[in-house]
């Protein structure tokens, strides 16, 4: 059957928001996302902020109760009933590893919580020799482990936060915006690290950023989301050198790119205006406000993703360079 | 020769704090020439805030310049009195931050701040002013920008503040415009719009821009000469080409290195090792050669002094020495 470590199908997650005293409107922050990632593999996804890339990462682990939609993992669906089950085999880390750790905990009990949780030790020595063989796995060392988040920097922060997360033996990462709050010198040991450990347990990751730098080196694949659907995806050199949709094109054509000759010699697409409220999408095809090759078509009827060439999926009436 | 419009020489800024004195600003120098954007990159707390806050005098409580001068048009703002330096903040030189917010004051509308900038850095009288307020935000593209003007802070989206902050800074037809970290905050479409504003109102009023930004990227985008800082120290400076394609400082090589681009084959990033300075215990030698693979024995030992590497391009790394040493060696052989 499936051969996918996930596969997520048509996922909805909308929140009510108060807009009176009776009035509650929709706010649609996913809208009907489908993708799969294969074992080992990583899928980057990219898109502004409040396109959903985070909502996506959270509802597909059910930290909320989707609207809508299929997850299967390993081939079994996911639900609010067997979710407890699940949780080993997938884990996330966040982008703010300042925030996202106790600062009254010392490293040792912040890595060593999920292995309380799901008791996966045998005796206090078993505990600890996990704990440190955790740290060497993400470039830390046993002498960190008495002491205190705080007391490190962004980098070494983060790499407690994987370590965490790894506790667990885990199949599955949500990595969301993991390096978007460090330097660059920084990132790329960061970068490093994920890729080795990608490479050394099998791990498979959704990784959010919105650094298409970042996300392109991480990632076999892309999707690129805006308002809550996926409007492209491909393989992550075809996706940089071939966009199709118009706002994947504007979105690159957008990077800074670090290279001054480079830079000057691209051409811009300058997108008009700004995004619309996700609680008021536009009907038709939710780009059409924006978009400059926007016909009668787009206005009424929503378009849906279609493999326009091998491996490349694109949700456009009017896709560009065929 | 350019004109320099800016010149700062041996900048030291450092704050008194209770764990100690922090160096933040440690010898900083460069040149800023008409019409030119000078950019200042350098990871967090490598002192680029500081830098643009001593020029403007607007350092928070225990920070103080200890040396150094700074020349506007051949006078030392360091040396500018009270009255001198609330003139020049206003209506030579302005600064936008990276979060709007910051500057503009969430109870009045967008029309009242306008207007009282205007009027406070130009000698408009209120209804001039408030002509100038549309024209202003007509200037820098805000979209239906009669309706803006009633508008309050909170009612703009972030890249709607950051024009509107730019309308600010520019009400005063400033010669320099200090800008940092402006689009940090912003998604890259939005951040597009704003460097692409930043550079023709630049070209329109004929001003300069200082450009602090952590970014490699945007610095390409925007910069003719680039200062690149650690530590509070500049390792070099130069055109824009030079620092790119022609480094000559071992942290500015190591930065380009562990840059993951899109226009580049896929390769595994070489980062910098270590971890960030301490601002606190600066070694005697090269701040960067803790985390230097190439650190020679004098790097530890004696701060580098700054090398001519040619007539666009200053740097400040031993290595350039020893490569000198070694040219001039090997024609003697
Ligand atoms: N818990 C929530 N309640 C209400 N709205 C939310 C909630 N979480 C996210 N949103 C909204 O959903 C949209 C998508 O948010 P998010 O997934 O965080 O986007 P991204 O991660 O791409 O920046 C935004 O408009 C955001 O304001
Ligand atoms: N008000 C302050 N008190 C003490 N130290 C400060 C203060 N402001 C800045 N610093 C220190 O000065 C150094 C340089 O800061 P800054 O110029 O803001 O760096 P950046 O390059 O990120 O803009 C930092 O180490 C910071 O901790
Ligand atoms: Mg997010
Ligand atoms: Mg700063």
């Amino acid at each position: 059957m499936s051969e996918h470590l996930l596969e997520v199908k048509g996922l909805k997650q909308y929140f009510p928001i108060k807009t009176g005293v009776f009035e509650t409107t929709m706010l649609k922050a996913v809208d009907g996302v489908s993708f799969t990632i294969d074992k080992g593999e990583t899928l980057g996804l990219v898109g502004e902020s409040g396109c959903g890339k985070t909502t996506v990462g959270r509802s597909l682990l059910r930290l909320y109760t989707p609207t809508e939609g299929t997850v299967i993992y390993d081939g079994q669906v996911v639900s609010d009933k067997n979710i407890q089950g699940f949780r080993k085999e997938m884990q996330v880390v966040f982008q703010d590893p300042y925030s996202s750790l106790n600062p009254r905990m010392t490293v040792a009990d912040i890595v060593g919580e999920p292995l309380d949780i799901h008791k996966l030790y045998d005796g206090k020595k078993e505990r600890e020799d996990k704990i440190n063989r955790l740290l060497t796995l993400v470039g830390l060392n046993s002498d960190h482990s008495r002491r205190y988040a705080h007391e490190f920097s962004g980098g070494q922060r983060q790499r407690i936060g994987i370590a965490r997360a790894l506790a667990v033996d885990p199949k599955f990462i949500v990595c969301d915006e993991p390096v978007s709050a460090l330097d660059v010198s920084i990132q790329a040991q960061i970068i490093n690290t994920f890729e080795e450990l990608q490479q050394k347990l099998g791990l498979a990751y959704l990784f959010i950023a919105h650094d298409l730098h970042v996300v392109h080196h991480m990632s076999r694949r892309i999707s690129v989301m805006y308002l809550g659907k996926i409007v492209e995806t491909a393989l992550s050199d075809d996706i940089i050198s071939h966009p199709m949709h118009p706002y994947t094109q504007s979105l690159i054509s957008a990077i800074p790119i670090p290279d001054p000759k480079l830079a000057r010699a691209r051409k811009r697409i300058v997108l008009e205006g700004e995004v619309p409220s996700p609680m008021n999408i536009p009907e038709g095809c939710s780009f059409r406000t924006r978009c400059r090759y926007a016909t009668e078509i787009c206005k009424t009827q929503e378009p849906q993703l279609r493999e326009l060439a091998p491996g490349h999926e694109v949700s456009c009436w009017n896709p560009q360079g065929l | 020769m350019d004109e320099h419009i800016l010149q700062v020489k041996n900048l030291h800024t450092s704050f008194k704090t209770e764990s100690g004195l922090v160096k933040a600003v440690n010898g900083v120098n460069f040149n800023l020439d008409r019409g030119k954007v000078l950019g200042i990159v350098g990871e967090s707390g490598s002192g680029k805030s500081v830098t643009a806050y001593s020029i403007l005098r607007i350092l928070d409580h225990p920070g103080e310049i200890t040396d150094g001068e700074i020349f506007f048009r051949g006078e030392d703002v360091v040396k500018y009195s009270e009255k001198k330096i609330n003139s020049f903040r206003g209506s030579k030189v302005s600064i936008i931050f990276q979060d709007p917010m910051t500057s503009l004051n969430p109870v009045y509308t967008i029309e009242n701040q306008l207007i009282e900038a205007v009027c406070l850095h130009t000698s408009r009288n209120k209804h001039e002013a408030k002509e100038r307020a549309l024209e202003m935000l007509e200037l820098v593209g805000v979209n239906e920008p009669k309706k803006r003007l009633k508008q309050y802070p909170y009612q703009l989206s972030g890249g709607m503040r950051q024009r509107v902050m730019i309308a600010m800074a520019l009400a005063c037809e400033p010669d320099i415009l200090i800008a940092d970290e402006p689009t940090t905050a912003l998604d890259v479409t939005i951040q597009a719009q704003i460097l692409e504003l930043m550079l023709e109102l630049k070209d329109r009023l004929g001003m300069s821009i200082i450009m602090i930004t952590h970014d490699l990227g945007v610095i390409a985008e925007m910069c003719d000469e680039i200062i690149v800082l650690y530590a509070g120290r500049v390792c070099e400076r130069g055109s824009a080409e030079e620092i790119f394609y022609n480094p000559r400082h071992e942290y500015t090589k190591g930065l380009l290195r562990s840059l993951p681009k899109i226009t580049a084959k896929k390769e595994a990033l070489i980062p910098i090792a270590g971890s960030p300075i301490d601002l606190l215990n600066l070694p005697d030698g090269c701040a960067f050669a803790s985390r230097c693979d190439k650190a020679m024995k004098i790097c530890l030992e004696q701060q580098p002094e700054e090398l001519v590497i040619n007539e666009n391009h200053l740097a400040s790394c031993w290595m350039n020495v020893r490569k000198a040493y070694e040219a001039q060696k090997g024609e003697q052989v």
